[in-house]
């Protein structure tokens, strides 16, 4: 390598090694899909593991190839030059093997798609639906719905020029005012849709995102395996606070559901029995 | 043709000076300058937006723009790129090298030439102004997706009429230089030996005729549902909002390939040359390019896997989807073999195509785990995806741009750039935009959705890295800038051959080349001895 060639490199280096220290309370763990908490996410954290190895060594291999190619078949090292341009075998060879790994890889993939497009034997069934800038959640024959937003503490702080640090706004972007409540171990429906633009529920701990779309009515379904809290957001453009309407499941032992269920009854009971109300009156006067 | 052959410059050589001159041309040179140039400057436009984008990204929290700004900033990034910087650049080289590689005197249809170029600035005139608007630019997304769309303010028209402006000029040059290869090639120049630049232009070129109307129809639907009373986006009325992205995605994705394909071309015509070894398997160069062409139109709907299709769409486009891997991969391991046992010297031109191929292979290694479906329900729409397509972009598509640059700049101005300069500029700008675009692939994986202004707090580290890189990498650019106006305004004198290993019509022609490039046809010897 000549100089002109290592400066600029180095430069590089010392640019990096200089910003260190103000990474330095870093955390750089977080580089890889979570395994997440349904069968699904680990289903699909291993597709993604087994194509990303693939890839990996076919980059290992290529790349390789290259650099190889590079130190040792330089003129300056007096290397000359063949004039072959054509091998029928050697072109067969790599035409047909990246063949045989596809179809290798297919099937895995086939069997995942097939597994989280299968909604039956749901044991109940949320609507979600998207609306700028929050999410609505409806138990269905439970008479429960709920309007999940972010949380005052991230709204605050995430003004412009607010003053206040985000990394001293607990769980920053990620905290809603109202969660949605879920129980762990049973099979749950998700039926998804929007009521103005389209937006995208997306937990990553479940292992899919499902992009909620005005006049549809989309099925996904999802078996959380731990109780704990998990949290996502909007991941499809929906307009000036797309990046600010947070999704947090929490998912409770059956027990600890129902209660929470039953005090989301009594709570709603006057709204839900005022609409019924007037549904009835809606009913008789037709 | 005898009249034309008969005549010389000397009558052809009424040129209007000044701003006339670039005004009324139909020259083939002279135009290719103005794509060139225009596609610069919307690089620096575009970059900017970047700039801005990754300025707010630094740290997390809102330091200097409002989301609806930030939208409009992501949205106008795209645009501006896509349409104003790579795609004239692509036809700004199909203007400069095609007449000269095929060994005709310039182009075929040269009004229709002039008139393709001066669109394009009123186009995007049209599109910058919306940003002093009231409600400010679209910020949609360069997608268009409605509803959302349909929010936008006064920028909305504006929006519409611009991307068919572009869309108008992009058919007009596909259909000048299909034209000038089918009619204007030199006798002995049959279409299998054609430089692999002029035939991946040719597919490209078949691919822009075939999408740009398809893009037309849709924006246009757009415009009669805003002001028209129409409901074909709006479920509301009985239409459909994903009709919109299933006929959107079916010009995008030829779309990435009309990006892309020029630059394999580039590449091959690179390689080659500092390898002085020819390129292996130029046919199946050629059937690559055509498979990945016919490919493109029956992948569309793997941009949209998570609106809930029908399981056997899904299967069908992830299938379809990972195919595009194979004639893919046929290309890169052309590249490799054609450098292997070859005698390599590492000019900037060719330390761009090398860093070309390994840095677009990597955006190829996620492109197919991206194919896969089960997992792009968790890569969907996130910073993976954002990595992923500017890897096949700004590594892929630009870096073969700038290679295209300093590989013909000697030949287009008779100086040889400043090879130290263009050094410098490849090592920061290969350094700094792994630092800019590899972080953004833990990002996504990690969670973090793109096109938000302000992000979770355990997402700081990497966006403050890749935001240094940004600044580095749109930095170096300026280098090239200053490469490119040193290398026109003087320098070493560049011979005709230029490059020891080079081949091809073009490089017969001396440096610059004549006004006319070939005013009678060349040698066919000289064609079956050149090409390689």
């Amino acid at each position: 390598m000549t100089t002109a060639k290592i400066q600029p490199l180095l430069r590089g280096l010392t640019a990096a090694l200089a910003l260190a220290p103000l990474l330095a309370h870093a955390e750089w763990g977080n580089l890889n899909l979570p395994h997440g908490v349904t069968p699904y996410s680990e289903t699909v954290y291993e597709l993604h593991m087994l194509i990303l190895w693939v890839c990996v060594i076919t980059g290992i291999g290529v790349f390789g190839a290259i650099f190889y190619s590079i130190v040792r078949f330089r003129k300056s090292k007096g290397a000359v030059a063949a004039q072959w341009h054509e091998n029928t075998f050697v072109e067969f060879l790599w035409t047909a093997v990246p063949a045989v790994i596809l179809v290798v890889m297919a099937v895995p993939a086939t069997k995942a798609l097939i597994m989280m497009e299968d909604v039956s034997k749901s044991e109940m069934t949320i609507k979600v639906t998207g609306l700028q800038w929050r999410w609505r959640y409806d138990y269905i024959d439970q008479g429960v719905f709920l309007y999940s937003g972010l949380a005052t503490t991230s709204n605050l702080a995430r003004q412009l020029n607010s003053g206040i640090d985000p990394h001293t706004v607990e769980n920053y972007l990620l905290e809603v005012d109202h969660e949605l409540v879920v129980p762990v171990g049973r099979k749950i429906r998700f039926l998804t849709t929007a009521s103005d633009v389209i937006h995208a529920w997306w937990v990553p701990a479940l292992g899919w995102k499902r992009d909620a779309i005005p006049g549809y009515i989309t099925e996904s379904w999802a078996l959380i395996k731990e109780p704990g809290v998990y949290r996502g957001q909007c991941a499809e453009l929906c307009g000036k606070d797309h990046g600010f309407m947070p999704i947090v499941v929490r998912a409770l032992p059956e027990a600890e559901y129902l209660v929470w269920l039953d005090q989301q009854k009594a709570a709603q009971k006057p709204k839900t029995a005022a609409i019924d109300q007037g549904n009835q009156h809606i009913a008789a006067t037709r | 043709m005898s009249e034309t052959t008969a005549h010389d410059d000397a009558h052809h050589g009424y040129r209007a000076g000044g701003v006339k001159r670039w005004l009324t041309t139909t020259n083939h040179k002279d135009i290719g300058t103005l794509y060139l140039v225009l596609s610069l400057i919307m690089f620096f436009i575009g970059g900017a937006m970047a700039m801005i984008i990754r300025l707010e990204l630094f740290q997390p929290g809102l330091q200097f723009i409002e989301p609806q700004f930030y939208n409009s900033m992501t949205t106008m990034h795209a645009l501006i790129m896509i349409f104003g910087a790579v795609m004239p650049a692509w036809t700004g080289f199909a203007n400069w090298l095609v007449p000269m590689m095929i060994g005709a005197p310039d182009m075929a249809l040269p009004r229709l030439n002039n008139w393709s170029f001066w669109i394009l600035p009123f186009a995007f005139t049209l599109l910058l102004s919306t940003l002093f608007m009231p409600g400010g630019g679209p910020a949609g997304g360069w997608t268009m997706y409605p509803p959302l769309v349909l929010q936008t303010g006064e920028a909305f028209p504006f929006l519409i009429f611009a991307v068919h402006l572009m869309g108008a000029s992009s058919i007009a040059g596909a259909i000048n230089i299909i034209a000038t290869v089918f009619n204007l090639r030199a006798p002995g120049m049959t279409l299998m030996k054609l430089p692999l630049f002029v035939w991946t232009w040719i597919i490209t070129a078949f691919l822009l005729i075939a999408a740009m109307p398809v893009l037309a129809g849709a924006v246009t639907m757009l415009l009669t549902d805003k002001f028209f009373g129409t409901s074909f986006f709006s479920a509301a009325g009985g239409g459909d909002p994903v009709m919109f992205q299933h006929i959107f995605w079916f010009f995008g994705h030829p779309e990435v390939y009309i990006l892309i394909l020029p630059a394999f071309g580039i590449a091959s015509a690179i390689i080659p040359t500092f390898a002085r070894k020819p390129l292996f398997g130029y046919s199946s160069m050629v059937y690559a390019a055509a498979s990945i062409a016919f490919l493109s139109f029956i992948v569309w709907a793997h941009h949209m896997f998570t609106v809930g299709m029908p399981l056997a769409g899904e299967l069908f486009f992830m299938y379809a989807t990972v195919l595009i891997a194979i004639p893919t991969g046929v290309k890169v391991f052309n590249w490799v073999a054609t450098m292997w046992q070859g005698s390599m010297t590492f000019e900037t031109p060719m330390l761009f195509a090398i860093a070309f191929v390994v840095l677009f292979t990597i955006g190829g290694f996620s492109g197919l785990m991206l194919g896969v479906t089960p997992v792009d329900f968790q890569y969907h729409d996130t910073y993976f995806v954002v990595a992923h397509f500017h890897y096949v972009l700004v590594t892929g598509s630009i870096f073969a741009i700038i290679a295209g640059a300093y590989f013909w700049l000697p030949k287009w101005t008779g100086h040889m750039y400043d090879e130290r300069l263009g050094k410098v500029h490849f090592w920061l700008s290969t350094i700094s935009v792994n630092v800019l675009f590899f972080p953004q692939h833990f990002l996504g994986l990690a969670g973090m959705p793109r096109r938000i202004p302000d992000y979770a707090v355990q997402f700081a580290d990497w966006n403050m890295v890749s935001s240094v890189g940004g600044f580095v990498f749109g930095a170096s650019q300026l280098l090239f800038v200053v490469a490119i106006i040193k290398c026109a305004r003087g320098g070493v004198k560049a011979s005709a051959q230029v490059w020891e290993g080079a081949h091809g019509l073009e490089w017969t022609l001396p440096s610059p080349p004549p006004f006319h490039s070939f005013s009678a046809p060349p040698d066919p010897a000289t064609i079956e001895g050149g090409m390689r």
